[in-house]
Order: C-alpha cells, then structure tokens, then sequence
C-alpha cells in the first residue's frame, strides 16, 4: 500500500490504538477496520495531493442520488494553506508561521509520540496497549479526535471503510439532494 | 468622483440586505468581505459553486467557513482580574466567508414583542446593568419585520404563538415539516401550561423566490444549505448582484474605515487583497456589518465613532441554558431541520419567575426564547463520549445523538459596561492586526433566570418522557456544569448601541455613527438590549429601515388597526 506520511511501523501502530480506542463491537467492525490509519496518512499527508486533501467537494457524494462530487477537494488560498501546513507540518521556526509563537504540528505529535511507544508495542496485549497509550495524552487525544472523524466521517476522507461507521450506528448519513419527506420526519 | 456610492463591509445578512436595498434604488455598491466566496459565482447568472454538502468533517472539524481559530485567534477573560486573557482560539466563532454565518445558522426567525423595544421604560432599571430603550419602537419596525421575512423567505404560523406581537400580514409560506421529537415534547409542554409553536424559519417549506422547498436533509445548523432552501443570504445576495450595481470583492479584509481631514466624515475603506496587497476604495458613505465582533475592532482599529466611548461595550450574547433528555427509544433527530417548534414563555414570566426574582434580588426575570432541538451528527456524539471499551457499545445506542432531546434557551443577558470587545495587546491575527478580546461576565439576573427555567425545563422533559434529564449553561454559571470556558451561543449583540444621546450611544437612531454620520452599522451591534429571540430577523429588519434611510428612500410604515 502507498503511504503518503506514516511508514509501516506507524500505520500499523495507529491502527492498532484505534482499536484501542474505538474497539470491535457486535455490528461494529472496530477502528482498525474501519479506516483510522488510512484517514490519519491522508490527513498528514493532505498536501502530496493537489488541490490538498482538507475539503472535500460538494454538493452530493452520489450516495443519495445527484452527481459524486465530493471526491472533487477544494483548493486553498493562500492564508488557508499557510493555517493547514503549520497544523499539520508545525511551525518548525519557520517566521511566517510564527506569528502568534511556535506551534506543535500533527506530524511531529504522531511521529515523535509513536516513538515513545516500546518498539514491541504491537505484541503486547490489549491493557499493556492502553497504559502505553493513556502515558501519551498528547497523542491519544489527537488520535482519538481522528479515529472519531475516520469512523464516523464521509468516506471520501480515507475512512469510513464500507461505511462500517454509519452502518454500526444505523445512521444514513449524507442524505442529499434525496433527504428525507416530511411523514419520515415527523412520524415515529 | 469615488469609485462606488456605499462601500459594505461584511457580507452577512447585515451587509447582504444593505446591498440588497441599496442596489435596488440603484446604488453603485462594494461588499469587502474577508472571508472566502463557497456560496455563488460571482458572474452572472450568479449560480450556485456547489461547494456546500453535508459534510461534518469539512464543516464542524476543518474550519471550512472560517475563521480558522489559527488565522483569526480571538481571545477570552472573564474579568480585568482574569489577566491579559485565559483562553486563546475560537471564543463564539461565527463564519468568515461571503455570506457569513447567514448559510450556517438553520434560521429560527422570530420577532421581538412590544416590550422588547422598551425595557427599562416598562420594567425600570436594574442594579448593575444599563438596560435602556431602543429608539425605535415595534410599530415603526413591523413593516421591516414584514418586508425582512419576504425578502429572506420566512415559513411560519401567524396563529401559532400566543404571546406574539401584532403583524400586518402572514408569513410568506406555511410551516414546514415537524421533527418526530417534538410531537412529543409539544404536548408535554401544553400540558405543563407552557405554548410551544412551530418555528417561525427562514427555509422554504415550498418553492419560494425560484428556490426550492427544504428536503429536510438534518445538516442545517454549522452547514450551508445544499440545494439553497436556505435564504438568508443568498437569495439578497445574488438579488443585488442581479441588478448590475454590486461587486462582491471576497478576501479582502478592511483594515481601516478612511476618514477626511475634518475626521467627521468617511471617504473609503483600505484593505487587503487576498495577496496581501492594500488597496482603497473610495465612496460616498460607508456600512460596517462585521457582525457584533469585528464591527468594533475595525472601529477601534480606526479609531471612529468612539467619542462616548462605548465602541465595544455591553456586548451581549445570551445566557444560553441547556437542558437535555434522554429518551428510552429513537427519535431521529437528524431527519429535518435541527429546531422546529419554540416557546416564549420564559420570556413573558410568570408568577413563579416573579417570585424566584425577588429571592434572587432582581426586580424581573426574563429568560428567553426556549428552541426544542434534537442532537447534532456522529462525529459530535463519538468526540463526548470517553474512549475505550464502551465507545462502540454506546455509539451504538446512540443515547446522545438519537435519544437525546435538547433544549436551548436563549436567555436574555443584559447590558453591562464591563463586557466588551477591545484589542488584545500581544495576540495577533494573520494579517498582523491586534486579535479581539472579549471580556464577560454573566449578570446575576441572566444566572436567576438560567437556575429558575433550567429545572422546569427538566420537568418538560421528563413529562414527554425522559428517563433522564440534566441543565448546564454556556457560558458556565455558578454550580453548573461547563460544557467549555468560553460563550458558545453563535448571537453577538450590542458592541456599538444606538440611542438618542450620543454621550450613551455609539450609533444614532438611524444606525449612523454621532461622531461620523456617513457611517452606518448595519448588524445586530446596534442593539440596545439582547432580547430573549434570536437577533437575525431584527438586525435585518433594521438594516432594511437604515438602507432605505442612506439611500433617501421614504420609510416604510403600517397601521397596527389592520392587523390580522
Ligand atoms: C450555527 C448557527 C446557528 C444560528 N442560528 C440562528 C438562529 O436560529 N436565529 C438567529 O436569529 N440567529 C442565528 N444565528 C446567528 C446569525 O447567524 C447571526 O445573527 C447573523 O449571521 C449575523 O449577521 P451579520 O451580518 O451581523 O454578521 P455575520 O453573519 O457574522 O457576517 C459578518 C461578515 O463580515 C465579515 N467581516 C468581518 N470583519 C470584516 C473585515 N474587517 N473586512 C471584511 N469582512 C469582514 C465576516 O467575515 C462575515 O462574513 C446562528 C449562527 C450560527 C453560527
Ligand atoms: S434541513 Fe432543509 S434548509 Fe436545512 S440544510 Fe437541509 S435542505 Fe437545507
């Protein structure tokens, strides 16, 4: 599989701590499953793509009817690209991303985070996972936030496999342009 | 000769109704707004970009109609003992982008009462606050009332509630479509004496203005409507466009309103091209509708309009109490719009509220305009509830998102000096300009209120059958639960306020700065007192009455002995 920022030890290390986080249940296929670690290397690696893989296009995904345009993403502009690369890439001293201070970007969390982790973290047992996790906070709660949007957010960002999220919580999702008739709104 | 009549700052349904007017009555027009254009092509026929979906990550999670709490950091105290500040970020963020939050909001469009114009007339003063009348009363602005909901495209029911001011007219559509959850909190309101009504709302509930009825699609608040069932502002905006006067210049962020040599009158308005590049723009008069928050930074930043010096002060957002049940079984909130029935009875009081007044030392208590909501999207849901074993058990219930009712009241704060909007003095944003800085604190009236109707909120809830119910406020109050520091009500009011003396004032009852009258603000910071309703109607409506006014149009009137 081509990555375009975490390397293979990474990926798999995200995939496993959003299970962790957002576990296997009954109709749930569990955050590995789901997409996490494909959404997270998209995200971080949003700018290897062309327009940036932060936006996605409008107005329908075609799930509903109407032309899938939501693959389309949308191009920055100058300030917005300058916001995403110093969320994303850091700061890293550069003067023109440092105008309120340094900022922490997300890659440096995941990759120097994932560092900390024993470099056996992938054999070690589901608890022992979620200590190693639990005395990272930093990391767990970006990845938290991301396995959030990967299991619960359109496809079209990298997660969301087969709509396993939507599915697991009986939850249709994006619905235009067919939305839904007023008796399916008011009845019961 | 300048280069346009008005320049506009701001394109928000503030500045998109100033447009609208001034376009109409064939002003040559220029709307500076920072912000990006998502909504329509700039080139006629002015359709729409298609760019708006119903999308959580890209709406709720990446900032899509700005401002990106890194570009535009606003900051947040309490008190002057707070510090500098305590919190930097996104403090009420409300969007960046060429129509403003007008796309975000899903539209509860309520009129004000009678009352609400004269408060400190009826009611008298209150310890601690400067509560004072408007210049205008709701007989003058009734006919803007009117022509605001056809020009925006109001659905709603002239019968519904009770305690409603007189119109001259009905709503241009009939309500739309009931959510499920409220055919159960309705009647367990009735039932405890309280008048629930079907939201007066600006989407279509039929075709309307060649846009067609909402398809109740559930991403409503914090999205843009996809097929533009939504028009409050596009249907002004694209109207203005149409008529060959307007230019919408998206991008372009006013750094400063110009002003000739007398300092009394404006010439311009210098900005920032999306390069970076300044330009000015020269014109005849000028109208800031930043919205309640950038209008007094650029005012401050300009140094105008602030010889009383009020620019910025009595800023008001309501004391917003939230009351949630949770229900035993579905109730598939995310089908339709996200509010779809409202109560008023907070707001006119009763003989309980009276009582809980006078324990509280407060001469009255209003509280405001009570919205029976349903939850928000999934990734919302996911992002409260704690990771770990359970995350997916309960996702799967779905106990937030689709058993769980809300309540919002919008509880009328009153104005007091000390909160404000100035300059943070070390804070940036991108552009190197001084960020915001808001400084708020609750009064003790606005903490009565939210303790009084919080638990017989409860009770409403419990009635229509909650297994369980909790309250908190935004911002947190004295033994309630925070669900964050900072305000989070979307409704700014209040920052440049208009009266009749320009030692208590800021604007004129014309909305025209006293010390600069070719200026005119045309957002909800001119107003007096937050009312307990939702501002947008109101400020649209006066920003209707005031573009007619800097356009030399004669004023528009009706006769409360036609009323229907
Ligand atoms: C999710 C949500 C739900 C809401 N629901 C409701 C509701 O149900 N009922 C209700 O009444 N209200 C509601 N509101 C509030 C409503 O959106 C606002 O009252 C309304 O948008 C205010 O209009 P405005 O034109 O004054 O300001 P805004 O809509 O804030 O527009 C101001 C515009 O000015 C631009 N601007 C600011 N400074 C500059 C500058 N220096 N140069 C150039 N451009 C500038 C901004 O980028 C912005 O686009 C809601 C808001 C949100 C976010
Ligand atoms: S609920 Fe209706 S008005 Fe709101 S976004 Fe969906 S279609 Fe548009």
């Amino acid at each position: 599989m081509a990555l375009h920022f975490l390397t293979e030890h990474e990926y798999e290390v995200v995939a496993r701590c959003a299970d962790r986080l957002l576990p296997p249940h009954a109709a749930f296929v569990g955050g590995a499953a789901a997409g996490v670690a494909g959404y997270v290397d998209l995200t971080l690696g949003g700018f290897e793509f062309d327009p940036p893989r932060i936006w996605a296009g409008g107005p329908f995904s075609g799930r509903f009817g109407g032309a899938a345009t939501f693959d389309q993403f949308i191009p920055l502009s100058r300030v917005e690209e300058l916001a995403w690369r110093t969320r994303i890439e850091g700061s890293r001293g550069i003067a023109e991303r440092e105008w309120n201070g340094p900022v922490r970007g997300w890659q440096e969390i995941y990759r120097e985070g994932i560092a900390m982790l024993a470099d056996n973290f992938l054999d070690l047992a589901g608890e022992e996972q979620e200590a190693a996790l639990d005395a990272l906070p930093e990391l767990k709660q970006l990845l938290f936030e991301h396995a959030c949007e990967a299991c619960y957010g359109s496809p079209e960002y990298g997660g969301n496999l087969d709509l396993n999220g939507w599915r697991a919580i009986g939850y249709a999702g994006d619905v235009q342009p067919r939305g839904w008739r007023d008796e399916e709104v008011t009845s019961a | 000769m300048p280069d346009f009549d008005v320049v506009i700052v701001g394109s928000g349904p503030g500045g998109a109704t100033t447009a609208d007017v001034l376009t109409a009555a064939g002003k040559s027009v220029c709307v500076l707004e920072k912000g990006r254009n998502h909504l329509l092509a700039l080139e006629p026929p002015f359709e729409s970009l298609g760019r708006l979906s119903n999308d959580e990550i890209k709406f709720n999670r990446r900032h899509f109609l700005g401002p990106d709490p890194l570009l535009e950091p606003r900051t947040y105290r309490r008190a002057v003992a707070d510090g500098d500040r305590i919190f930097t970020g996104d403090v009420n963020n409300m969007p960046s982008t060429v129509g403003g939050a007008g796309y975000h909001a899903d539209g509860k469009l309520p009129r004000y009462r009678e009352i609400d114009f004269r408060l400190a007339g009826e009611l008298g003063p209150v310890d601690g606050a400067e509560v004072a009348d408007w210049p205008v009363d709701y007989d003058e602005i009734e006919p803007y009332y009117a022509e605001a909901e056809r020009a925006i495209g109001v659905a709603g029911d002239h019968t519904g509630n009770p305690f409603a001011a007189w119109r001259s007219g009905r709503y241009p559509m009939p309500p739309g479509a009931d959510m499920f959850l409220t055919t159960l909190t309705g009647p367990a309101a009735e039932t405890l004496g309280y008048h629930p009504y079907r939201a007066p709302t600006g989407a279509n509930s039929v075709p309307y203005d060649g846009r067609p009825a909402c398809n109740n699609c559930g991403f409503c608040a914090f999205y843009g409507c996809p097929i533009e069932a939504k028009g409050d502002p596009v249907a002004l905006l694209r109207r203005a466009l149409r008529t060959g006067n307007c230019e919408i210049r998206p991008e372009s962020i006013a750094l400063e309103i110009l002003v000739d040599s007398t300092g009394k009158q404006s010439r311009g308005v210098r900005y920032l091209d999306a390069d970076g590049t300044q330009h000015e723009v020269t014109s005849n008069a000028a109208v800031v509708a930043c919205g309640a928050f950038e209008t007094p930074r650029l005012l401050l930043r300009s140094g105008i309009g602030n010889s009383s010096d009020l620019v910025g002060r009595y800023l008001m957002f309501h004391l917003q109490t939230i009351v949630l049940g949770y229900f035993p079984f579905r109730l598939h909130a995310y089908k339709g719009r996200d509010v779809t029935h409202l109560m008023d009875d907070p707001i006119v009081g009763d003989a309980a509220s009276a009582a809980a007044a006078k324990t509280a030392g407060v001469p009255y208590l209003r509280g405001g305009i009570v919205e029976h909501g349903g939850s928000g999207h999934p990734i919302g849901e996911a992002l409260y509830t704690p990771p770990g074993q359970q995350h997916s058990a309960r996702m799967a219930a779905s106990d937030r998102r689709d058993r769980m009712v809300g309540f919002t009241m919008q509880g009328e704060d009153l104005p007091q000096a000390t909160n404000r909007v100035d300059l943070d003095p070390a804070v940036r944003d991108v552009w190197g300009l001084p960020a915001g800085r808001i400084t708020y604190t609750s009064h003790e009236h606005d903490v009565a209120c939210a303790h009084h109707w919080g638990p017989r909120l409860e009770e409403v809830l419990r009635q229509a059958g909650a297994h369980t119910t909790s309250w908190l406020t935004s911002p947190g109050t004295p033994g309630t639960r925070v669900p964050g520091l900072q305000p989070i009500s979307r409704h700014w009011m209040g920052t440049a306020r208009m009266g009749d003396d320009p030692r208590r004032s800021v604007c004129d009852p014309w909305q025209r700065l006293w010390d600069v009258d070719n200026v005119v603000v045309t957002d909800s910071s001119v107003f007096p007192t937050s009312t307990g309703y939702g501002p947008t109607l109101t400020l649209v409506a006066l920003a209707v009455r005031a573009a007619r006014a800097l356009a030399g149009i004669e004023p528009l009137t009706s006769d409360r002995a036609n009323a229907i």
